[in-house]
């Protein structure tokens, strides 16, 4: 049963992936990169991380291709043709990510499913992500916001037109 | 094979119940809306249809239903019919995990039930949190599909305004998740049984008044209800993102936007104000010695808080003016914003100080 809903998961998300990059107008490509992000968090439900699902979903669904569609909107950018200028650098990075993909799996063979913290099953997992994330992943975290402040404050920066003025 | 066959059914009958009331409370609100602001500007509201008017929302269903079904040229045929949909599923699917009533288990066949909840899942809230952001993409896909320079600047303000006012939706949560230490809305209610002064605007150690102000201030501007309507303000947009929409997919929008008004109510009732649990502790039935209808106490009171928002609703549209566009985004960010992460900040250190 839990392999059907892998399959079909991992084919959507597949199928769509190919499709985002594939399709001529923006707006439709945005539309199969949502369905992706709701492809790969009933992934991440079909591992027991609700939380994460939720915050996939809320997150990138919800906030960040809305501000995709928002631009591509903005623009009325109907069809494009750059992607065929980027073909050849396309197909080398593709090569790339293929050879380290068949690495892997030819490496990895046959693995049983990869087991969580034991303590995300019995408490509840957003508990736990909370409590990992703040003793033992701390620094990492304190690093990652560091980096999204950096990316704030260069944002505002290059936003505003006359920093002296201010 | 029986046991998860009688649990489907049940689940069914369940979704179908609430399918139902909402639907039907849908309709209520269309005929309560009306003769709301009608009683307000000292009118009667619709009078014509049945006694009172009462029957206006039949007529109006089945107008919008014999109503031609327009496609206008230049649109993008496939978005054009999947937009209202988009808008009208993820409205509906935040009701599974609403607490109606008090959190009992009945057996049926020897198995349990619980029948006030459809599903209690560890991240209630955060999975309505996700799919009423869905729910932004019917209204943005909705004015981009039109090829209507109306719908698509109605779309591009519901992009915004929806994100701009999620956010603070959800940093007003996290005040009452602080106090409550759960994600799940049965778990949430329970924790404010026993009073009033147990409910999370009034309760101790930091009362949550200032989340549940910007809650309800930010819920009507994702609601796109006045004075937030800007994505289909009429004066300036003629109707904004349905435009261009007529007949069912039309009352599909329709449809979204008040079960979005009565999603938000619950949650805000759930949230703040105590869900099921009445403003004194216990039940009055219970001391009468009806142990049995307690159930009927909870969800009456429910409903109740329930309605209180959405009549706030229809009192917001009648008393205060449309935003201009840069008001909106300065209110959002600048005052609201603040004001959720002051109360994030009080709320953890009170919360901290006086552990439960």
């Amino acid at each position: 049963m839990s392999h059907l809903f892998f399959l079909y998961f991992a084919g959507v998300i597949v199928a769509t992936s190919i499709l985002v990059v594939a399709l001529r107008n923006p707006v439709y490509s945005a539309l199969s990169l949502l369905i992706m992000f709701f492809h790969v968090a009933g992934l991440y439900v079909t591992l027991h991380a609700e939380f994460l699902a939720a915050v996939q979903i809320i997150v990138y669904a919800g906030a960040i291709l809305v501000l995709y569609l928002f631009v591509v909107m903005l623009l009325n950018v109907k069809r494009d043709e750059r992607y065929h200028v980027q073909a050849p650098a396309a197909a080398f990075l593709g090569l790339v990510l293929l050879t380290e993909v068949v690495l892997l799996v030819s490496q990895r063979a046959y693995q049983t499913a990869p087991a969580g913290l034991p303590a995300a099953d019995q408490a509840g997992n957003t508990e736990t992500i909370g409590e990992v994330l703040y003793s033992t992943y701390l620094f990492p975290f304190e690093v990652a916001s560091l980096i999204l402040l950096v990316a704030m404050i260069g944002a505002i920066i290059l936003a505003k037109k006359n920093i002296d003025e201010c | 094979m029986t046991e998860v066959g009688i649990k489907l059914a049940f689940s069914l009958a369940q979704i179908a119940v609430v399918m139902g009331i909402v639907l039907l409370t849908v309709m209520i609100l269309t005929l309560a809306e009306r003769k709301v602001l009608g009683w307000m500007q000292d009118r009667m509201g619709p009078m014509e249809v049945g006694p009172y008017g009462i029957l206006q929302p039949i007529a109006d269903g089945l107008k919008l239903f014999f109503k031609e079904d327009i496609v206008p040229a230049g649109a993008s045929k496939f978005l054009f019919s999947l937009a209202p949909i988009l808008a009208l599923v993820p409205a509906l699917i935040g009701f599974a995990v609403i607490p109606f009533g008090p959190n009992k288990t009945i057996e049926l066949f020897g198995y349990q039930f619980q029948p006030f909840v459809i599903s209690d899942i560890n991240i209630g809230i955060l999975y309505i949190l996700a799919f009423t952001s869905i729910g932004a993409y019917g209204i943005i896909l909705g004015g981009w599909s039109s090829n209507n320079k109306y719908s698509l600047l109605g779309g591009l303000r519901a992009a915004a305004q929806v994100i701009s006012y999620e956010l603070n939706v959800g940093l007003a949560i996290v005040g009452v998740l602080l106090l409550a230490g759960s994600l799940s809305l049965v778990k949430i209610t329970e924790a404010q049984s026993g009073g009033f002064w147990h409910w999370y605007v009034f309760a101790f150690p930091f009362p949550q008044i200032f989340a549940f102000v910007v809650y309800v201030i930010s819920s009507v501007a994702e609601t796109n209800r006045l004075p937030f309507d800007l994505p289909e303000a009429e004066s300036e947009l003629v109707a904004g993102f349905f435009t261009e929409y007529s007949g069912m997919r039309f009352a599909f929008f329709f449809l979204a936007e008040y079960a979005n008004m009565i999603l938000v109510s619950c949650i805000a009732a759930a949230l703040f104000l105590g869900g099921w649990n009445a403003p004194y502790p216990g039940t009055l039935v219970e001391r009468l010695g009806l142990e049995g209808l307690a159930w009927v106490e909870g969800v009456v009171w429910f409903a109740a808080k329930v309605y209180f928002f959405l009549f706030l609703f229809f009192w917001l549209r009648a008393t205060l003016p449309r935003l201009r566009y840069d008001q909106l985004m300065r209110f959002g960010w600048k005052v609201m914003l603040p004001i959720a992460l002051g109360n994030i900040l009080v709320t953890a250190i009170a919360a901290y100080l006086f552990p439960r």
